[in-house]
This record gives C-alpha cells, structure tokens and sequence, in this order.
C-alpha cells in the first residue's frame, strides 16, 4: 500500500463503499423496476467507477463498467425490465468489479481477473433483446456515457466549478423550471451541478428529479438542442429523470467532501486513549472534590465533569457508524440465498442508522450474516410449506437494531418455522452431547440452549449455505469475544428471534464496584441485571443449600449463587456476604455473593499482563477514581467455571434423579404406613429389600441409630421422626426398608408394609422438587410420595456424596419441607 | 556495561540499565487473587496498570513481611512494563566484561536460572538479573 498512489487509494475506499450501495439497490430495484432514483442511483455508481478507472487507465475494469452501463442504459430507456435475469448479471458484474478492485489493492494492478465470463453474459443478455433494437442502445449510451464522463471529470477533478456552486444554488432551487432548462444544456456543467446543489441544498434527489420531471414541457424544448446529455429520442420524463442521476453522480464525492472529512481510525483511537485517560483524571478529581468543602473546587469539579463527559461521548461518536454498513450487505446475501434455496423472502430493516462503535461493528458482521443466512436456510420454510401451514407464501425476515440500556440490541427475526426443541433434544443426544436422561430434564429454554454447543448443527443435511459445521457456538463465541451476548426466542410454527446485545463500546464501560474480602473488583454493568440486599441483622439469612449449591428465592424462582470469595479463593468470614448481584451470564442468571457494593463508575479498561489474563476470571483491570486499581470481573467466565463445576454436580444429581424416573416409568411404588394413619409411597426399584430387626439390635454411633447387618453398618432414618409423624407406637421390632446403591445401604424404619401398587406417573407433581414430592391417590387414600433422597440422607448424608459438611443436614431436611 | 543495583534478602543484584523505566517508591498494591506464586499485585503508575513481581520466591527468600515498604524498579519485558520489589535501590555501576563470571556453580539450581552471571566488585558481589527469565511465570 506504500507505494500506492493517493488517488488508488482513495478511489479503493470509494468504490468498495459504493459497491456495497450497489447491491442494495440493485436488489430494491428489483422488487421496484420502476424507481427511476434506485436506478439513477445505480447508474451514477457504475458511472463514477467506468470514469474513474478510465482516468487511471484500469482497462478491465473500464471495459466491464462499461458493459454494465450500457446495461443499465437499456434499462434507464424503457428497453428493459429489471428482470432476474438482468438483476443475476448486474450482481455478477458488481461481483466481478469487486474482485478487480481487491486486486487492485493487492498490487496496483487488475490481476487476472476473468471479465470475459461477465461481458459475455452481457452480451448474451443484451442479444436476447429485439436485434434491431440493440444496435441503437449501444450507439446512444456510449455518447451519454461520453458526457456524462465529462461532467463527471469535471467536477471530480476541478475545484473551480465547486466553489461556484453555491452561487447557483439559491437559484436553482427555487425555480425548478429553470435549470431544467439549462440541464439540457450541452455545456455541461451547470445543469448537473444546479440539481446537485439543490439536492444537498435539503431536497432529496427523488425531489430534484421529480421538480425536473414536472414541468415536462420546459425540458421539451431545449432536449433536441441538447446533443448528448440525454437520449434525446425518448420521452422527455425519462430525459429529465436521467439528469439527476447524472446530476447526483457527482453529489457523494464533492458534497460529503463539504461536510465530511476521513480521518484515520488510528488517530481515533489514540484520541479515545487519551480521553480514557481524563475521564479517569476527571473521576479522581471528583472524588477530591466531593470530601472537600470548598464551593469553587466542587464547582470547577462539576464542570469538568460535565465536559469530560460530552467530550468523551463526541470522540466516541467520531468511532460510531450505523449498523447500516453491515446491513447493507443483507439484501444482496437474502437474495442470493433465497434464489438457492427457493424461498421467497422479504427484507425488513429496522434501525438502521443505530450506531455502534466501529470495532464492535466489524466483530459482528459474520455473526450476523451466519443469521441471517441460517434464517432464510433453515428458518423460513419453502412457499407451499408456508402456504400448507395458513402462512402467506413469502416469508419475513426482519433485522432489528436499537439501544436498550447502554447496549445495542440486533434482532434477526424470522417468521419461519421456528425451533423444535424435540428435535434439538433428539439431536443433542444423537451427537453425544447430551444424555438422553439429561435432555429428558430439560426445560425449552435449556434445549434452545443446546444449539450453541460446539459441534451442533440442526439442519438435516449439510448444505453449502448455512450448515458447514459453524455452528451457533462460533457466533456465540465472537459476541462474546466483544463482551456481548447472544440468546433465541423461538416459538414453534410462528418464528425464531434471535438476539445479539452488543455493548456499545469497549474501551469505556460503566461498571458496579464490590467489595470482596477487602478488595475491590468492578463487575460491567452490561450483566449486571439486579441487586439484592440480604438481611442486615442475619446475613445469610435466605440462602438456602441444595446440596452444595447455594440459592436464592428470587420472587419465587431459585437463584444459583455463586460465592465470590469461592471462586477467587479469598478467606472470608461465613456470612459476611451481604449483597447478591444478579447477574446474567451466557444463558444463565445468577447470584454473584459480594461483602458489599460500593457504587457504579465508568471505567477504562486495561488490558492484563499476559501472566494474569491465564487466570482467567478477569477481563482486564482499571483505575478507579481513588487511583486504586481494581479488577475488572469476567462474569461469563466465573460462570462457566463456577456453574459448570455445579453443572456437573447437578448432572450427577440429575443422574440420581432419573434413576427414580426412570423407575418410576415402572409405575411400581411401595406403599408403607409411617404411623399415625399417614402413608408414604416410594418407588419399588429403589428399595433393595424389606427386613425385620429386634429394637434391640439398634445401636447408636455418634447419635445416629445403626444396625449389624450383613457385615456392614447400616444406617437407619425413622421415616416418622423425619416426616413430622409424633405419635407413632414404640415396638419391639422395627420394619426396615433397605435402600441401596453403590454399595452403600442405608434402612428406612416405617411403620407397617400396605401395598405394593401400580401409579399413573402423570399424575405426579414434578419430581424434582426436594422432600415430598407431593402427594397422590391411592387406593383411595391419600398418600405421600417420599422424596427417597431426602429420607436417605437423612440417615446417611453422605450417601450421595462422599465429602458432605455436617451442616447440611440440617437444611436438607428444611429443604425437605418437614 | 551499566547496571542497575538493588538488594534483595541481603545480596546485590543488578538490572541492565537500559531495561528499567524507572525505580520509585512502592505504591499501594491491588492483590490478585488466583494469581501465579510470585505475584505481588497491581499498581497505579500515573494512570497506567501495571504488574508487581515479588522476586522473593523465585530466589529462595521468604516472603515479604507484611509491613514491608520495599520499592519498585520497573523494567521493560517485551514492551510491558513489570515493577519489581526490591528491599534498597543502590547506584547506577558501570563495571567492565573482565570482572565477569559465569554464576557459581554452587548456585541454587533454581536460583541459576534467574543469574546471568556475577560481577566481582571491590567487597561485594553483584548478581545480574536475567529479567526475562525473572518475570516469566
């Protein structure tokens, strides 16, 4: 690029912008063949590229510009339609254009590029047409073609003509009329320049062109006079609609020149260093401020604030580009794949000027189009499904950008056939990534879930558009290599949304600072959903332990807390947590134990030596407004190691808990009296065998009743004492209902064997609540379903788990509800 | 060559002087837990953040008491700048390659790694650091 001259380079930039303009309205002039603006538009771009590269002798790519105007002249004249046939070529073209300009980059020079393949179907195309008929547009075209270039050469490359014309402006703009007149005027310049003038001067080009078209008759007359600009021999509204596309060519290069400058992103970016660096000044500063009394040093301090502030949103607003510029790809890569997959698809774009910081904007741009392809691929049916299925034939997608608390939200929706969470599941166990007992316990929202594993990919077949084994997780882990996020929404039938929270920039984030065991560590408000204050007076108090996990009743729904003295290793006194922030990792809330919070600062993230980003729990560090340098805390991943070690663990629970599913599938239950007329029914699997002992063989061991049996010790629970039944009779012997597993037994002391039934599982409340798990009718009577693992530990806590703290016995019968 | 002096458990160390940025006072110092063995925390140097490195445990010493005020020299490692507790910064010596040895054989296995050699001065002698190796995890 160094030896590159400043006119390539800049003619690179330019073109590439255009030709993704280019795509976009090709595809909308598609759907709209009659808009004289999109095609103006379409005109102008090839036009400003032909010329240009005919100014720097690029003969290629002049050569395959050229075929391409002639095209569109066709077009423009009302000798073609925009057909599909003739949209494929125009895309091909541009395709073929692009490819040239990248070689261009590469080495200064058009490479090998293969245009005859495109001028070719150009010519096939344009043969298709009336024989006669072609002759005469070619001839026409390259003498408008010829003008236009003038004019264009003219104002490109001169400034004289610009600084003239604002002179002309006031003039043009009012009186349409007029320079409609002087637009046919061979001697170029003025015309186009008035009309440009009056469309950057407030009117929109479509509004030049129609204040152009109106007064039909005015163009009527000079149009013979005016040899080139013009295909003379057409109706005059085409005539005077083809001036401002002419016009208007030149308006992108001279009039954002006016307003607009480009500036290097590197010097952005150490602009936004630097303001970094104030705003850290500024907070310290503050800080300062605030525990003095003087009026004039908090007021000076507030002022600085306030202009650290706006000064801080300017140079980040210079970084921040609209969605629009990944977007404007869509339509085109919606097109293809439609065409592919035979769909019939219409593009919704919401929010497209929402802005975003030019990094973030570049990470997300194959996320999104893996979406959107992975949309219109797999979301949307083929028309006669949609069709079979009471929907109309076309399907919607539609791309969704806004701000939403300090984030930018995108939404890919589609109103497809949603996601089968049956098949997710079906899937997930077929690839062995999930069990099918661990599928069979999960909730929609949790299979949805499964899609972003690696290596998961719904679609039937692999087809070259959407399932090439980059799956989900790929753009899971892109957003979130930004710090953002990714979930699904879908339902089935109706659609799927996807949705990407992308923060709105990295470099400075508001965050929440916490204490933990003394130290202080920044949590970024982007998961920060909630705080929860516990108990002043018993803190700890609420958190209750299933297990060896810790939860919260957050209005009702269980909460995983996650300790952070835990994960950090840090010694803190039992209970000293009083706040639990509510956080939201990848697809998981959950509680963040802290000792306290201090308050919310915006801070600037710095990067960590590399020997502390191995860690691993930390995104980076920062320098709070005291000048302390704090921790900046990764919360996806103190989720995933924190969660995943309680994940495995309640996998392992759940495996314990499908076994009794999967028993009860048996629909085999024991039924035992435990006294007082009360009946408690256990799954008949689980119980190895039924005995009778003497009370007198009962012996006690550190508090706890045991028997001699079989060698071994064999632990006992009192069904009665453990459910809250007092008023049992004492008896000589006790009936003991022997569960065992993995070579551990515990005995389970009931009154009196009743039955041994069959149960209609489905009437069952859900099995995984702790303690009783409800209770059925049997025999017509109502009987208790015993929580089998509850009344185990209750003998033996250690039943399940080898390492079990001796507290937790107590709350496990809590939990039990006893 | 210049080297930089320090001490450190007792023994004279120096740094080559074009490796160290700056040698201050030590700042107040962000723990980080988790953190590799060695690793004395966080420090606010004029808005930047950088690492401390507590030498000690490489070099077979003890810990640093608690109420220790040590002090830092920051020196460059591949293009970072790394604070290194010392107990006393000494001068800037200027000593010539003939005073040089290879480190003692008698070194510290551990303690060689960290030594690339040793510089005979007049009652004392001055172990020079191999920062690199010193600061690598």
């Amino acid at each position: 690029m160094e030896d590159m001259d400043d006119i390539v380079r800049e003619f690179l930039v330019e073109s590439h912008e255009n030709l993704d303009q280019l795509d976009q309205d090709l595809v909308a002039l598609e759907e709209s063949p009659g808009s004289r603006e999109l095609l103006g538009s379409v005109f102008r771009t090839i036009h400003t590229i032909k010329g240009t590269a005919g100014f720097l002798a690029y003969g290629r790519l002049e050569r395959v510009t050229h075929a391409g105007e002639n095209l569109l002249v066709e077009l423009r004249d009302g000798k073609r339609s925009m057909d599909q046939a003739t949209t494929d070529v125009l895309l091909r073209l541009v395709d073929v254009v692009r490819e040239i300009l990248t070689a261009i980059a590469a080495d200064s020079t058009e490479g090998a590029v293969d245009i005859d393949g495109v001028l070719d179907a150009v010519g096939r195309l344009q043969a298709g047409r009336d024989g006669s008929d072609a002759q005469e547009p070619a001839a026409a075209p390259s003498d408008t073609a010829t003008a236009v270039e003038t004019v264009a050469d003219a104002a490109a490359g001169t400034e004289p003509p610009a600084t003239e014309a604002p002179a002309d402006a006031p003039a043009a703009a009012p009186a349409a009329g007029k320079p409609a007149v002087r637009a046919a005027d061979p001697s170029r310049v003025i015309a186009p320049r008035s009309a440009r003038v009056a469309a950057s001067a407030g009117a929109e080009p479509p509004a030049a062109a129609d204040a152009l078209a109106q007064p039909a008759p005015a163009p009527e007359q000079p149009a013979p006079a005016a040899a080139a600009p013009a295909p003379v021999a057409v109706a005059p509204a085409p005539a005077a609609a083809a001036q401002p596309a002419a016009a208007s060519a030149l308006a992108p290069t001279s009039a954002s020149s006016e307003t607009s400058i480009r500036v290097d992103v590197e010097l952005l970016d150490a602009l936004m260093r630097q303001v970094g660096e104030l705003v850290l000044s500024r907070n310290q500063i503050s800080r300062l401020a605030g525990d003095r009394s003087d009026v004039d040093l908090v007021r000076s301090a507030q002022r600085l604030n306030l202009i650290a502030g706006e000064l801080q949103e300017g140079v980040m607003k210079t970084r921040m580009q609209p969605i629009d510029h990944v977007w404007s790809k869509m339509p085109r890569v919606v097109r293809d794949l439609a065409a592919a997959c035979d769909r019939e698809v219409q593009l919704e774009m919401v929010g497209r000027d929402t802005e975003l910081d030019r990094g973030l904007l570049e990470a997300v741009k194959d996320p999104l189009t893996h979406l959107v392809r992975n949309a219109v691929d797999h979301g949307i049916e083929s028309p006669p499904e949609r069709v079979a299925a009471g929907k109309a034939p076309r399907g919607l997608l539609t791309l969704r950008a806004y701000h939403a608390g300090g984030q930018v939200v995108v939404e890919v929706a589609d109103d497809g056939r949603g996601i089968d969470t049956e098949k997710v599941a079906a899937k997930a166990v077929q690839r062995g990534l999930r069990t099918p007992e661990q599928v069979m316990l999960m909730t929609p929202p949790e299979l949805m879930q499964l899609l972003f594993l690696p290596g998961f990919s719904t679609a039937e077949a692999v087809t070259n558009v959407s399932g090439r084994g980059v799956g989900m997780d790929v753009v899971r882990t892109k957003i979130e290599a930004i710090g953002g996020t990714v979930d699904v929404d879908s339902t089935l039938g109706e659609g799927t949304v996807w949705r990407l929270r992308i923060p709105l920039t990295l470099a400075i984030m508001p965050a929440l600072t916490v204490v933990c065991g003394g130290d202080l560590f920044a949590v970024p408000q982007v998961s920060l959903l909630e705080l929860v204050a516990l108990d002043g007076q018993r803190a700890g108090a609420g958190i209750e332990r299933i297990q060896n996990a810790a939860v919260y009743r957050l209005r009702g729904e269980l909460l995983p807390l996650v300790s952070l003295a835990d994960v950090l290793g840090i010694p803190v006194e039992p209970g000293s947590s009083t706040v639990i922030a509510v956080v939201q990792a990848d697809h998981q809330r959950f509680g963040l134990l802290v000792d306290r919070v201090l308050n919310t600062e915006e801070i600037v993230v710095k990067a960590l030596s590399a020997r502390l980003k191995a860690i691993g729990i930390y995104a980076g560090a920062t320098v709070l407004g005291d000048g302390a340098v704090a921790l900046i805390l990764d919360v996806q991943a103190i989720a995933r190691r924190a969660l995943v070690a309680e994940g495995e663990q309640h996998a392992r629970e759940r495996r314990g808990a499908t076994q009794e599913v999967a028993e009860r599938v048996v629909e085999q239950l024991l039924v035992a009296g435990i006294g007082g007329g009360r009946r408690v029914a256990m799954p008949l699997a689980s119980v190895a065998r039924l005995e009778h002992v003497r009370i007198d063989q009962v012996e006690l061991v550190g508090g706890r009743e045991v028997i001699q049996y079989r060698g071994t010790i064999l632990p006992l629970a009192r069904l009665d004492r453990v459910l809250g039944v007092f008023d049992s009779a004492r008896k000589d012997e006790l009936l003991l209902v022997v569960y065992t597993r993995a070579g551990r037994s515990v005995g389970l002391v009931v009154d009196e064997i009743v039955d041994i039934i069959d149960d209609d599982v489905s009437r069952h409340s859900d099995i995984e609540d702790a303690g009783l798990t409800g209770s059925t009718v049997l025999h017509e009577r109502v009987t208790e379903l015993l929580d089998v693992r509850a009344a185990v530990m209750a003998a033996d806590p250690a039943f399940y788990d080898v390492v079990v703290p001796q507290q937790r016995r107590a709350s496990e019968l809590e939990t039990a509800g006893v | 060559m210049q080297y930089v002096t320090f001490t450190l458990g007792g023994s004279l160390y120096g740094v080559d002087v074009t490796r160290v940025q700056e040698a201050l006072r030590s700042h107040v110092r962000t723990r980080v837990p988790l953190a590799p063995v060695g690793t004395a925390g966080l420090v606010n140097l004029r808005g930047q953040v950088v690492l401390t490195i507590d030498l000690r445990p490489r070099l077979g010493l003890a810990p640093l008491a608690d109420d220790a005020e040590p002090m830092m020299v920051v020196v460059q490692v591949a293009g970072e700048p790394i604070s290194l507790l010392v107990d006393e910064i000494g001068d800037v010596v200027e000593v010539g390659p003939e005073r040089f040895e290879q480190p003692p054989d008698t070194l510290d296995a551990e303690l060689r790694e960290l030594i690339l050699g040793a510089y005979k001065l007049e009652g004392d002698l001055l172990l020079v650091l191999d920062v690199d190796a010193a600061t690598a995890t």
